[in-house]
Formats: structure tokens, C-alpha cells, sequence
């Protein structure tokens, strides 16, 4: 599974950071980072995690 | 033989509802019926980003998993009739749709103000032809009036004053955003948008508006006259239920439903978004409607599981409806965001981090328990306040 965010797009919600936050994080500049290739096991958190980006910013292949 | 549900309303709530039965193993038929002509798209930025550049449906449409693949779009037409005894609705176009299941998505509309004057000039922000319609009128120097104070009027003042609109706002209440936030907050944030130039006009509503063909002005309740070129009326919602008239439900504000979102007394019939009044135990147990972004999701969750126990598909939920509400709102470069239910809390208002006039969390108490969090900026603190909030025992 891979994950995109549009960085030009993400307005640094940290919503997703509530549903993923292995996967998703907001570092203490207040900006986005996230891990681009998680794990398997993430898939529910990761697609939670894409519905409630308020910019609907975050997109998964595979 | 297969089974059939029907979603009236395709946007946010039917969308996360389609796909939220099929998560939960429904294989049968799903139809969404929606009157726009658009897949359901995403609508805080019609008041925010979109309005501020460009409102295209491809930048703003939900991406359509592929669990909702097969889902039966009907876009363009209205449901205008549903006879529950008979589990059937009826469309715009005459079409009769028998359904074993019926989710109500159906939402809201923006509420206009009954005061004379022409038409044209006067907006109203809710979909994206009226998003784009506003957007082509917003130019720097034009005198935009918008009347309401509430999030979407505040968003829409920041957004017109941004492209160089000169904006005024009036209201009736004695502070922007007065109910969620509070006086305290209310004015701070009044500040905040004076500062960037914005006029109030508070404790006053429009009376009529000037004009032969087209909006120049308003008169106001206290008999002030102003000029306007473009008007926006923000002044709340209606629910789109009158299609479900006949059936002797609550209609009274939104379809009232039971704890499991079930429409009150109606097995195989839920509501999910905007248009659901529900119970939330997490709080008091009186139903009330939740316009926020959140709960689109949160009651598709919960509802299409309620749906599929009364269709003899599945297990009921195992608890009650709880959502923890949140809500953002973002004017100029400031984020506000809103966790729990700050109005159950307002006689208790205390400054909790940071100070009014600059990055600032507010914590709303009841009998001394935080039931509700608003911060402005202040993000990396938001994770912290969320998770005391949710912590808080739920009332069964
Ligand atoms: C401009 C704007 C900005 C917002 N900003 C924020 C924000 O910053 N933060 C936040 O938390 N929330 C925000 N919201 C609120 C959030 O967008 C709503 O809570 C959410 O859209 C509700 O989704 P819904 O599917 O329940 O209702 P809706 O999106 O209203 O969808 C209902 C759909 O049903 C259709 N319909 C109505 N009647 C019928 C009928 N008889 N037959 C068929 N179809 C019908 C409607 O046309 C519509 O497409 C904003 C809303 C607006 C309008
Ligand atoms: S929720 Fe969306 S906008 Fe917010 S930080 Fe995550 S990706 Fe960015």
C-alpha cells in the first residue's frame, strides 16, 4: 500500500493523525510528515484515515 | 431475491453510507437518488479555498472506493415522495422505487430571508453552482454585505475580504460565531476580523433590500441604509425533509431517530448526516441535529449496521450513537477547531492556554467537567484535548 498526500492541497488538519497515527503524524513545526509505504495491517486506519482529511488531501494505491 | 436500499440524498451521507453497508457485507442493491446533478463532492471549501480560486467539481469530488463500484447513481432528480407502510419512494421524474431499506441523506438547504427586495446580487452558499455563482462576484473593491455571523458568514467575510472585497457583516447577535464560542471568544475573533478591515453591524437584521433588477443595498432593522453590490445570506439551515411528509414522523427540525439512528419507530429506515436528530448519551440524551463535517461519517458507521440488523442481515450495534463532535473552521490564516459540545458549557468559559488575541485554547465546563475544547492555532495541543474529551465517561 502507498500513500500520497498532496502536500499543496494539506492544510495541516492532523485529522489524520487521530485515525493513523502510526502512519500519519504532525511534527513541531505543525506540518505534515507521514510514512509513504505502511504496513498491510494499517489498510483500515490509513483509508479512516483518507475519509476525514477535511481537504480530502490523502490518496492510496495498491 | 436480492434486496434493495435506497439512499435519498447523494452527497457526503449517502456516499459514506453506501459504502459503510457494503464494509458491513451488504450485497444486495444499493440506489443513491440525488437531486444535484454531481457524485457527491466535498463542501467546506465552497466557503474557503474553492471560493478564494477556482470551484471545480473534479477538485472537490470524494474518490469512489471501489466497494461503491456498483452502487446505482440516480443524480438530477429528486426523491419527492416516500410511502414507508409500503417501503416505496418516488422520483421527480415519476419513477416509483420499491426499497427494503431506505437511508435518509438528505440534508439541508440555507434558509433565505423573507424580507422584500429583488433577487438578483442575493447569494446563498451551499452547493457549488452557488459557490461559483459568488465567486465570479467577488472582485477587489466590490462592497459585499454578508448577513449572519456564524461559521459559514465569518468564513465568506475572511475569504471576500482576502480578494479584495470591502465586507460588511451584519448579525443579530452581539458577537461573530456568539453561540458555539461564547462572548469572550466571539469578540476576539470580531477583532481578528477588524483588523483585517471587516465591518460589524451587530445586534440588527436587514428589513429590505434596495434595488429595482438587481440588489444595491439594504435597510436595516434600526432604519440604516447601506450600499451593497453583491449580498450573501447566511442565516442558517432547513432541513430537506418535506419528502417524507405523510408518514407521521417528527419532522419538526430534521427526522428524528432513536439511538441507533433508526427513524423513530420505522425498522429498515435510518438517517445519517445533517438531516438526523439523534440522542447523544455522551451528553444529555436530548436528540438534536449535528451540522458538522464529522458526522456524515460517524452516522454511516453506525447507521448502515442498524439498517442491516433490521433487514435480518446482521447484529445490531453493540452500543449507542456517542459521536465526540468536532468542527473546524478556518478564516485567514486562523484555524479554529472545536471539539466536544462547547454550548452545553457556556457558563463556565475559561482561557485554558495562550490568551484571546493570539493562539488560544477555551475549555467549556459543566458542574466543573470540560465538555467542550475551541483552539485557535494552538494544533499540536488539539490530539491532547481530544483524547481528554473522549476519555470522559459516557452517560448510558
Ligand atoms: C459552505 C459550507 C462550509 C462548511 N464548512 C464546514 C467546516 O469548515 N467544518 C465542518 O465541520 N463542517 C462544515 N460544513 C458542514 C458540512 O459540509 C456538512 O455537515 C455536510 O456536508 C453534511 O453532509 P450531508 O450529506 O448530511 O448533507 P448535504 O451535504 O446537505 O447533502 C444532502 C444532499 O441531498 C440532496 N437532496 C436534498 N433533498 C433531496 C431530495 N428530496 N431528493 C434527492 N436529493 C435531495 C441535496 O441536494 C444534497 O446533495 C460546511 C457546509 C457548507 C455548506
Ligand atoms: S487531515 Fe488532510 S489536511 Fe490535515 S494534515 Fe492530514 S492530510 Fe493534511
Amino acid at each position: 500500500m502507498k500513500v500520497i498526500v498532496d502536500m499543496d492541497v494539506c492544510k495541516d488538519h492532523g485529522q489524520c493523525v487521530f485515525s493513523a497515527p502510526e502512519v500519519f503524524q504532525i511534527n513541531e513545526n505543525g506540518r505534515l510528515v507521514y510514512e509513504a509505504e505502511p504496513d498491510e495491517s494499517l489498510r483500515d486506519a490509513v483509508e479512516e484515515a483518507a475519509d476525514v482529511c477535511p481537504l480530502q488531501a490523502i490518496t492510496i494505491e495498491g | 431475491m436480492t434486496q434493495r436500499i435506497v439512499i435519498a440524498g447523494a452527497s457526503m451521507g449517502g456516499l459514506r453510507a453506501a459504502e459503510r453497508l457494503r464494509a458491513a457485507g451488504f450485497t444486495g442493491e444499493i440506489v443513491a437518488v440525488g437531486d444535484e446533478p454531481h457524485l457527491p463532492y466535498n463542501r467546506p471549501p465552497l466557503s474557503k479555498e474553492a471560493l478564494a480560486s477556482e470551484v471545480t467539481h473534479e477538485a472537490l469530488a470524494f474518490r469512489l472506493r471501489p466497494v461503491v463500484a456498483d452502487v446505482a447513481w440516480r443524480l438530477g432528480v429528486p426523491v419527492v415522495s416516500a410511502d414507508l407502510a409500503a417501503r416505496a419512494v418516488r422520483l421527480g421524474d415519476g419513477t416509483e422505487l420499491a426499497c427494503d431499506g431506505l437511508v435518509v441523506a438528505t440534508g439541508m438547504r440555507p434558509r433565505r430571508l423573507p424580507v422584500p427586495g429583488p433577487a438578483a446580487g442575493r447569494h446563498v452558499v451551499r452547493t457549488l453552482e452557488d459557490a461559483r455563482a459568488l465567486r465570479a462576484e467577488l472582485r477587489p473593491g466590490v462592497n459585499v454585505l454578508v448577513i449572519g455571523a456564524g461559521f459559514i458568514g465569518c468564513e465568506v467575510a475572511a475569504t471576500a475580504r482576502t480578494l479584495g472585497a470591502s465586507v460588511t457583516v451584519v448579525a443579530p447577535e452581539d458577537a461573530p460565531m456568539r453561540r458555539p464560542l461564547g462572548a469572550g471568544l466571539g469578540a476576539a475573533l470580531r477583532r481578528r476580523h477588524e483588523e483585517r478591515g471587516v465591518t460589524f453591524l451587530l445586534g440588527r437584521t436587514v428589513r429590505a433590500f434596495l434595488g429595482e433588477e438587481r440588489v444595491t443595498g439594504a435597510e436595516l432593522s434600526d432604519g440604516a441604509r447601506l450600499d451593497a453590490d453583491v449580498v450573501v445570506e447566511a442565516v442558517g439551515s432547513v432541513a430537506n425533509t418535506e419528502w417524507l411528509e405523510g408518514n407521521g414522523l417528527d419532522l419538526s427540525d430534521g427526522v428524528l431517530c432513536d439511538e441507533a439512528l433508526r427513524v423513530e419507530g420505522r425498522p429498515g429506515v435510518v438517517a445519517v448526516g445533517d438531516v438526523a436528530r439523534f440522542p447523544n448519551p455522551r451528553y444529555d440524551g436530548v436528540p438534536r441535529r449535528v451540522e458538522h463535517w464529522s458526522i456524515p461519517t460517524d452516522t454511516a458507521k453506525h447507521a448502515a449496521v442498524t439498517l442491516l440488523a433490521d433487514l435480518g442481515l446482521g447484529d445490531p450495534p453493540a452500543g449507542p450513537f456517542a459521536p465526540l463532535p468536532t468542527f473546524w473552521s478556518d478564516q485567514y490564516d486562523l484555524r479554529l477547531q472545536s471539539f466536544g459540545a462547547p454550548v452545553l458549557g457556556e457558563d463556565d468559559i475559561r482561557v485554558l492556554e495562550g490568551d484571546l488575541d493570539g493562539e488560544v485554547v477555551v475549555g467549556y465546563h459543566r458542574d466543573g467537567e470540560l465538555v467542550g475544547v475551541v483552539l485557535i492555532g494552538m494544533a499540536s495541543a488539539a490530539g491532547r484535548y481530544r483524547a481528554a474529551l473522549n476519555r470522559a465517561p459516557v452517560a448510558a
